[in-house]
């Protein structure tokens, strides 16, 4: 169980992390959701120790400023950044960080294994690919199997598939049962891996609600560009204005503001009024101010 | 605090010392040099060949004054900062690691590896020497010439360190540590003399302010070893010889030990409450 009491954090006057109270059950998966600067990974750099605040954390009863050796002990740690050393082989890094986290011997392979990289072992960590060195941090986090992972925006730098599969290996790692606290800026994310989202402002909790319920309470909308027949355009927009759309016109098709969640919606309305959308492209998620 | 962990990052220190490529070619610098001189100290008195140990300790001061500080102040100046820069502090932090640990066991990897590097230099050249009937002259000045010298190589690598933890970039770190290395080795000695004839200072100032610059008190130490008198160093030696008598062996070795010590504690109390990683 992961326990914060009244943290603060200042930096001068400006407070990233103002009296911060929130526990995390054992198994359970929470996300930090906020814009740049609400304090997120402030928050996760003072469980991790490494920054001073005011209150306290305990990471399973072990105070993170008193007893920081055991408290990180107890936590796995998947940065934002890629921060290891480049010129180390894979498998050279594991070992190191493996003997620090007092891992068995044979534990490195096998999650280097794990996470796909068992061809991988000999090359340097500055010749893998970004999808690659996130898998690696994912197997560095579990390395001694600690019961806490506290990532920073996994997949913060990664294509689509190497998102995908990273988002793979974690739900995997929740299911496994681990306790989970990251941050993050992808509902996709949110979605797989979160039970609870903490919503983050000004280094305060604005809002807790689960995966489900953010897009909503955040008041989400959606754009789609819908591509219909020349002769049907006209006829698509009085569709779609009748049945309480914003919509407006765009080149050969129609751009519709859709609540989040809700996108094929439009598609049925045209559908009924026996108008054939030819094309459907997902513009943008809009969060609300 | 965990002797194990600090040894496991002390390896790994040691592991990066050898691919860091400036540390190679002053060890290989240093060794060159060390084999040179020793060959030169002897032709300096007219015979040719290699010279006994005394004449060749005399002569790798001036090599040891010049090259070890170099050495130390630089990777120890890029000891924290280089990993500050990278990135790759904060994640090793994040371990169940203590900074203690941390700061120790960077220490002790450089530290080792400085020490190795100078008994390679000091080695190949006393067994040169030895297998060239070197022997015959006095080998314990020798060894303590190499004594004093850790001694300074440990005082550079502690004033490294301290540079290292004042700053989050390699690059400034290393300009700090080669500018301190000039004023230390040049502006030392031109600033003492400078001070001496502008202020008119009485000659016991003079000595206790040469005792200010560790690269000073290890060229008296190791003169007053060679030679058991400081005469060489003009009236200040003089002065010291007399004021202090047997005792200033002491009083170096404990200059030289404050120059370790007091860095190094300086250097880690600000390691320990940085919160800008």
């Amino acid at each position: 169980m992961i326990n914060f009491s009244h943290v603060t954090k200042k930096f001068g006057d400006y407070a990233a992390v103002a009296d911060l109270s929130l526990t995390v059950e054992p198994q359970a998966a929470v996300a930090l959701w906020g814009p740049n600067g609400a304090g997120k990974t402030t928050v996760i750099k003072c469980l991790l120790g490494l920054l001073k605040y005011k209150g306290s954390i305990a990471v399973n009863d072990f105070d993170v400023q008193k007893q920081g050796r055991q408290a990180r002990g107890q936590i796995g740690y998947v940065p934002q950044a890629q921060s290891f050393y480049n010129d180390m082989g894979t498998l050279e890094l594991t070992r190191y960080f493996g003997q620090l986290k007092r891992a068995p011997a044979q534990q490195p392979a096998e999650l280097l294994e794990q996470v796909g990289l068992a061809e991988h072992l000999d090359k340097k960590v500055g010749a893998l690919s970004g999808g690659m060195k996130q898998r690696l941090a994912v197997a560095l986090a579990l390395l001694g199997d600690p019961p806490v992972i506290v990532m920073d925006e996994p997949t913060s730098n990664l294509d689509a598939g190497a998102r995908d599969a990273l988002l793979q290996l974690l739900a995997n790692v929740k299911a496994a049962g681990k306790t989970i606290v990251f941050t993050s800026h992808r509902l996709e994310e949110i979605e797989t891996l979160a039970d609870r989202v903490l919503v983050m402002d000004r280094g305060q909790v604005r809002l807790t609600c689960t995966a489900a319920e953010l897009p909503k309470r955040l008041g989400w909308r959606s754009q789609v560009k819908l591509r219909v027949p020349a002769a049907s355009l006209d006829t698509a927009l009085t569709v779609l204005q009748d049945d309480g759309f914003t919509v407006r016109r765009n080149g050969v098709g129609v751009i519709v503001d859709v609540a989040h969640g809700d996108k094929a919606r439009p598609i049925h309305a045209l559908s009924a009024a026996d108008i054939c959308v030819v094309d459907f492209v997902h513009l943008s998620d809009v969060e609300a101010e | 605090m965990s002797i194990r962990t600090i040894w496991i990052i002390a390896q790994k220190e040691m592991r990066d010392a050898l691919h860091n490529r400036w540390f190679v070619l002053y060890t290989i610098a240093f060794v060159g040099l060390a084999l040179a001189f020793s060959y030169m100290a002897l032709a300096g008195a007219g015979i040719s060949g290699f010279a006994g140990f005394g004449r060749t300790a005399a002569s790798l001061i001036n090599l040891v004054l010049l090259i070890v500080p170099l050495m130390a102040l630089t990777i120890g100046a890029q000891s924290l900062a280089g990993e500050q820069e990278h990135g790759t502090l904060a994640y090793l932090l994040a371990q169940p690691v203590t900074r203690l640990e941390v700061f120790a066991g960077k220490y002790l990897g450089l530290m080792l590896c400085l020490l190795a590097s100078l008994t390679l230099g000091f080695g190949i050249a006393g067994l040169v020497m030895a297998a060239n009937g070197g022997g015959a002259s006095n080998p314990l000045s020798y060894v303590r010439l190499v004594w004093q010298t850790f001694l300074l190589s440990l005082t550079m690598l502690s004033a490294g360190f301290l540079i290292s933890a004042l700053t989050k970039r390699a690059g400034v770190a290393i300009g700090i540590g080669l500018f301190l290395w000039l004023a230390f080795v040049f502006l030392g000695d031109l600033g003492l003399m400078g001070t001496a004839i502008a202020m008119r200072m009485p000659v016991g100032e003079l000595f206790l302010l040469s005792l200010s610059n560790p690269l000073q008190v290890f060229k008296m130490a190791s003169i007053l070893e060679i030679n058991t008198s400081l005469d060489i160093l003009g009236p200040a030696g003089i002065y010291a010889l007399q004021e202090y008598g047997r005792s200033l062996r002491w009083l170096f070795l404990a200059v030289l030990a404050l120059w370790i010590v007091a860095p190094a504690a300086f250097a880690y109390l600000r390691f320990a409450n940085r919160s800008d990683l």
